[in-house]
């Protein structure tokens, strides 16, 4: 048994790859897992730029909030990036090195302050965001809703206590400050009182101007005070308003993000593996050498497999598109597009799928690590900006620059909705990898053969 | 000059050189091959038989020396079957008909069926053939384009005798109509039966170039019972 065993470690000591993709590839995918497990959900990155002059107390309806407090409660549930301007935090936020950009803006104090008065005017923050995917569109709205309703809760319960006295002036009566001067406020208890004594009292003819004109004043002065009490209760309802700016991305819908993403993973395993594993059954049928011998050269020969695996390729995920359509609407008024998106998409999986093929010459071995480097690919691909920490995700956008999986999802997201991002810089991109991935597949021929 | 052909010479090599590594495969090789004969490389493991057959056909370049190669095809049939499994005998005689631009690619596969008397079997697939059926398509491959030199890298190794026989009455045929045959082989018997003139090898070197009777006057050793004793022989005082 002992021998077997030697022998079997001898085998994997011969097969260089293998062996390192069977070691490192359950540690690249353990050390992901244990990633996502220990973090939890990340903190949102949000750049923060308060405007609001310091030292500014805020006092609503006589009680004094702690802004730092505040402060120090949002940045435990964000991960703030203090910023100085606005034009730092436009560029943290289309870099992806923020997932957001949070502005309070110079007069937010005095605009909160003002919903404890007769006059409140609705207080606004302002948020920028990068919209690069759907998911990520969403992400960010259901934080800057989580945080701005938390927000309004704890100013409407000021905001409420302050409609409350204004209530109990109203019914009881009582003092109120406007623009300096004192005012009494009879209250409508009291007024029920007066009328009933009047009522009772009154001689016919008797002289009850004063107390007449007092009621009169009342009535009017109470009108008064229901008119202001209903932009105090609309504020109540919410009270911080928020003015949301995209300034990058332009997000599909999400259902044909999904479809795009369902389309380029198709795309992606039919492509990398029929094209890996036919280049390398050129070697185990021992018809390489025979080929280019002056039958075909090696770079007409990795055209073919590169156009085997665009067509076959697009007839595949035409078919998924079409049996999707069953279920969502796909535009295909957008076909066109769609096509391109697909033969490019096709092509940088294809050159991707013949640089392993070359560089293994072996169809289990190139399968396996087709798949093996294919899947991980995909998933890095699809971690948007903003959600992890800026050093990993620029090794992120690294993967996704050198691997055609992102550029090719760009290009379908675009291809399937109009509202996706544009066509010409992924296609391009897909280009790029397309030359380069042939120049590599050509250079491992050459070297293997 | 020992060649049994007609004098005139196909291939041309001068001091042929190939390195893999540290390792010299070839050190020097050079030799003259002519039209209509029958060449056999015999020489032990290692000794670089199958690296200079593939520098004569092409597949590899030497780091040293030069090949001179008659004008069009060389037919070369390589050690291990170069044929798709999957496809059938008739699909892999066309599809290489079609690679090598043959005017009448169906009027080839026919004369190549017949020439590999496997036309009951054309339509059966590579795959489920025997070794040494796959051989007799894989030797038809190298003969589709009519080459004036055939380079064959051992092989009769895996057939049967009767196979072996039948292979070399198609071989001798083929000399026998001027094409030039250079073939490989372990088996040192069929060298000295088939070969018109032997190259030995041995670690790369030439160690000899003639017919089968000068190599048994060469050996030192006196009562060596057949050619391969002598062979051995040979390679011993040689140092090998």
């Amino acid at each position: 048994m002992r021998w077997l065993f030697l022998k079997d470690l001898q085998i994997l000591r011969r097969s260089p790859l293998v062996t390192v993709l069977l070691v490192l590839y359950p540690v690249a995918i353990a050390v992901l897992i244990g990633f996502a497990l220990s973090r939890g959900p990340e903190k949102p990155r949000v750049a923060f730029l308060n405007e609001v002059p310091s030292d500014t107390p805020l006092v609503v309806g006589g009680t004094e909030f702690d802004i730092t407090g505040a402060k120090s409660e949002l940045c435990s549930r964000l991960d703030c990036i203090p910023v100085s301007t606005e034009a730092q935090a436009r560029d943290m936020v289309e870099s992806g090195d923020a997932l957001a950009a949070l502005i309070l803006p110079p007069d937010l104090i005095t605009r909160l302050e003002s919903l404890g008065g007769l006059n409140p005017t609705q207080p606004t923050v302002r948020v920028l965001v990068n919209e690069e995917d759907p998911v990520k569109a969403g992400l960010v709205d259901d934080r800057i809703s989580s945080l701005v309703t938390q927000a309004n809760l704890r100013i409407s319960k000021e905001v409420s206590h302050i409609s409350a006295n204004y209530l109990t002036l109203l019914t009881q009566g009582g003092t109120f400050n406007l623009l300096g001067q004192t005012l009494n406020i009879l209250g409508l208890n009291n007024t029920e009182r007066i009328l009933e004594r009047v009522r009772a009292d009154l001689p016919k003819d008797s002289p009850v101007a004063d107390s007449l004109d007092e009621v009169i004043r009342f009535a009017r002065l109470a009108g008064q005070n229901l008119d202001q009490a209903k932009p105090l209760l609309a504020s109540v309802a919410h009270p911080i308003a928020v003015d949301k700016e995209v300034v990058s991305g332009s997000p599909p819908n999400l259902d044909s993000f999904a479809i795009a993403v369902a389309a380029t993973v198709t795309l992606m395993f039919v492509t990398v593996l029929l094209v890996a594993g036919s280049l390398a059954l050129e070697w185990e049928e021992n018809a390489y050498p025979r080929l280019v011998r002056g039958l075909v050269g090696r770079s007409a020969l990795l055209g073919e497999k590169v156009v085997l695996g665009v067509a076959l390729s697009l007839a595949v995920t035409l078919l998924m598109l079409a049996g999707l359509s069953l279920f969502v609407d796909i535009h295909w008024g957008r076909f066109p597009a769609m096509l391109a998106a697909i033969v490019a998409g096709g092509a940088g999986f294809a050159a991707f799928g013949a640089a392993i093929g070359g560089a293994t010459r072996e169809v289990r071995a190139s399968s396996l690590l087709a798949f093996m480097v294919s899947l991980p690919i995909a998933f890095i691909s699809l971690v948007q900006s903003g959600t992890v920490s800026p050093g990993l995700f620029d090794v992120i956008k690294v993967i996704r620059a050198v691997f055609p999986f992102h550029p090719a999802l760009d290009a379908m997201s675009g291809a399937l909705d109009a509202s996706g991002p544009s066509l010409g810089v992924p296609l391009l991109h897909l280009g790029i990898l397309v030359v380069a991935y042939g120049v590599l597949a050509r250079i491992a021929l050459r070297r293997l053969s | 000059m020992n060649a049994l052909g007609d004098g005139e010479v196909v291939i041309e090599t001068r001091g042929l050189a190939k390195r893999f590594g540290d390792r010299e495969a070839l050190k020097g090789v050079s030799f003259d091959a002519h039209r209509g004969e029958l060449l056999a490389i015999i020489g032990p493991n290692g000794a670089g038989k199958t690296t200079l057959l593939s520098i004569l056909a092409g597949i590899r370049d030497p780091d040293d020396g030069s090949v001179s190669r008659p004008p069009g095809e060389i037919g070369w049939v390589p050690q291990q079957a170069a044929l798709y499994r999957r496809l059938t005998v008739e699909e892999n005689l066309r599809l290489f008909a079609r690679l090598e631009g043959m005017p009448d690619t169906e009027a080839t596969v026919e004369e190549m069926l017949a020439q590999s008397a496997l036309a009951d079997r054309r339509h059966d697939q590579v795959g489920t053939l025997s070794g040494g059926n796959q051989q007799r398509i894989n030797i038809a491959l190298g003969l589709l384009t009519r080459p004036a030199v055939l380079l064959l890298d051992e092989p009769s190794a895996g057939l049967d005798p009767r196979q072996r026989e039948r292979l070399w009455e198609f071989v001798l045929d083929l000399a026998g109509g001027g094409t030039t045959v250079i073939f490989s082989t372990h088996n040192i018997a069929e060298a000295e039966r088939y070969g018109q003139r032997l190259l030995v090898l041995a670690d790369g070197e030439t160690l000899f170039d003639g017919t089968s009777g000068s190599l048994h006057a060469a050996v030192p050793e006196a009562g060596a019972r057949d050619f391969e004793e002598a062979f051995v022989a040979f390679l011993r005082d040689r140092g090998h």
